[in-house]
């Protein structure tokens, strides 16, 4: 782990650090990630990865719309709203 | 009049019932037990209003005999499951302030059983944490003290640390927690008190603030097995708005509490006896087996050989959810917004403002694991383990019905130990992880005290879906330790 991987997963996972906390990160993640490899001892030939441990088939319903009609429920938490919608800035020029 | 607050909730309900004090009574008497215990520091929010206009009702139902199955009990709700019109912050900086405007499926089950809601209770920054030091809240204190005459503030454990610290405190009679890898069991342990996490899917997730999706299961606390699996009978049951949940009947969970342990198979796994574990622990493990012979059971040694690999299996496969559950935090649509010069960076901006270290550097790990070119190595790669875990489980439970082991490694630590080290903070759900990662039923229950006079409980596992059991067993042990379990003697003694 080195500082310009530490920068590009805080990029992608969208963090704005601080030197400081990167410096921490480049050794924290270091050692978790040192810990976990500890899995590549384990031979997992022929094995399925599990994603889920329930075994129930998941539910398909009808394609059509079963709840909605609150515009005031749902903008009542929005940092900034107007005339039913999220406020955000401009994103296109 | 006797002390309300010492009830159990089987003792609360009886009560009610034959009019030998009110539900307004009961929440008045757990509100100025709050009050008197601030300096817990349990509770996010109190809705005392709230409760009161609850117990009122409750009253009301007393008064014309149509009582609820837990009518007028006061409980503690963990600040994960979102409550209508209440803050919900899931320990977070980035949701303080946020009120959702519907009701948790569980919660909603455990109001329509008429149960009177005292407050949000604390916890680690998204369920991550073992200590509930992580919160943006403040730590939890938990209400026992080592009885060395030192006055040192103990840890509740984590992340349900509020949930757990109340109810040892007396100051809910029962609470709703969450536990991902030992949230529930590892606290219970810690606090002296009994906390059930059920099967994957048994309790709808619905409306609970998402950590890691293929493990997240709510649960409950309570100062004993059988009011423990009382509330559990409320929150469980099919829920079409969660994918995952089961649409199985729920038994009534009380149902086998009383029946015999005779013939009944319980497991030791071999892998859960650590080299370097404390001698009090090793001690307490083997005084349960010995009380499961005598009640009949037989005892079986059974082997799950990737026991060691369940940690690094969690810290991958937790952490790669959690970066994907996380990524709806982005000052958008609700929470804090910190604005910057364009929408990227108020993204980078706020989300950087309002995550814990924890939660960053899980949110790091998650990324990075999942990131192209690494996705393979490490994600499918723990996924692969899973199952293989999994299987030892499976294996295991056809030469048995439970498993008996401790539940933490060690007794309630005091505030800033294991703060060093990430990891050593991970060690502490090395025996609750497991099965969390096989998504079994797990309870811990008092058994025992170290020899600082803190609580230590054993841990029970089960089948999938055989709750019943695991509580069977619980209740047999909770029998034949018969512990005093109050905090407070040993905090009088110490001051």
């Amino acid at each position: 782990m080195d500082k310009q991987t530490v920068q590009k997963v805080a990029n992608l996972a969208r963090l704005n650090l601080s030197e400081e906390q990167e410096d921490r990160l480049v050794d924290q993640l270091g050692n978790i990630l040192g810990f976990v490899t500890q899995l590549e001892e384990v031979n997992t030939d022929n094995v399925e990865p599990l994603a889920s441990v329930v075994d129930i088939k998941l539910p398909l319903r009808e394609d059509k719309v079963t709840d909605g009609g609150y515009p005031e429920a749902i903008l009542v938490n929005a940092p900034e709203e107007s005339e039913d919608y999220f406020v955000i800035s401009k994103v296109v020029e | 009049m006797t002390d309300l607050t010492s009830l159990t909730i089987r003792e609360a309900l009886d009560g009610l019932k034959s009019k030998s004090f009110t539900a307004t009574e009961l929440t008045e008497a757990h509100i100025k037990a709050i009050e008197e215990n601030k300096n817990l520091n349990a509770f996010i929010v109190d809705t005392t209003d709230q409760a009161l206009e609850q117990a009122k009702k409750s009253d009301e139902r007393y008064a014309s005999d149509s009582s609820l199955p837990l009518d007028g009990i006061p409980l503690g709700i963990k600040d994960l499951f979102c409550t209508k019109n209440v803050q919900t912050t899931a320990g977070s900086h980035i949701l303080e302030g946020f009120k959702p405007q519907y009701e948790s499926t569980v919660t909603s089950h455990l109001l329509r059983d008429g149960s009177v809601f005292l407050g949000k209770t604390n916890l680690d920054e998204f369920a991550m944490g073992s200590a509930n030091t992580t919160s943006y809240f403040g730590n939890v204190i938990n209400p026992w003290k080592r009885n060395d005459g030192g006055n040192a503030e103990l840890v509740p454990g984590g992340s349900s640390g509020g949930s757990a610290a109340a109810v040892a405190a007396k100051l809910c009679m029962g609470s709703t927690g969450t536990d991902t890898g030992g949230s529930i069991r590892q606290p219970a342990s810690f606090c002296g008190i009994a906390g059930i996490k059920p099967t994957y899917g048994r309790c709808s997730r619905w409306g609970v603030v998402a950590f890691s999706s293929s493990l997240d299961q709510p649960g409950s606390f309570a100062r004993t097995v059988e009011d423990s699996a009382l509330l559990l009978n409320s929150m469980s049951g099919h829920d079409p708005k969660d994918s995952t949940s089961a649409n199985i009947d729920v038994p009534d969970f009380t149902s086998k509490l009383e029946t015999s342990l005779k013939g009944l198979r319980i497991g030791i796994p071999k892998e859960y006896r650590m080299d370097g574990m404390p001698q009090d622990i090793e001690d307490l493990w083997q005084k349960g087996i010995e009380w499961m012979k005598s009640e009949g059971a037989e005892i079986v040694d059974v082997s799950l050989p990737h026991t060691k690999y369940a940690l690094p299996t969690y810290y991958i496969i937790a952490p790669a959810e959690a970066s994907s559950n996380l990524a709806r935090y982005d000052g958008v649509r609700y929470g804090l917004r910190a604005p910057g010069e364009d929408i990227l960076e108020t993204y980078k901006n706020t989300r950087a403002e309002g995550f814990g270290e924890e939660v960053i550097r899980r949110i790091m790990i998650g990324t990075y694991v999942l990131s192209a070119g690494y996705y393979d190595a490490y994600y499918i790669k723990a996924q692969k383990v899973r199952r293989l875990i999994s299987e030892d489980f499976t294996k295991a439970y056809e030469k048995c019905d439970v498993l008996l082991t401790p539940t933490a490694p060690s007794a309630a630590f005091a505030i800033g130990e294991n703060e060093d080290d990430p990891i050593k903070m991970y060690l502490n759900d090395v025996f609750t992880v497991p099965a969390s990662i096989a998504g079994l039923p797990g309870m811990s229950v008092p058994a025992g005290f170290d020899k600082q006079g803190l609580p230590l409980g054993l841990q029970i596992l089960g089948k999938a879906w055989d709750e019943e059991t695991i509580l069977q067993v619980g209740h047999r042990l909770e029998k034949a330790a018969a512990l005093d379990l109050n905090p407070y003697k040993t905090a009088s003694k110490a001051a």
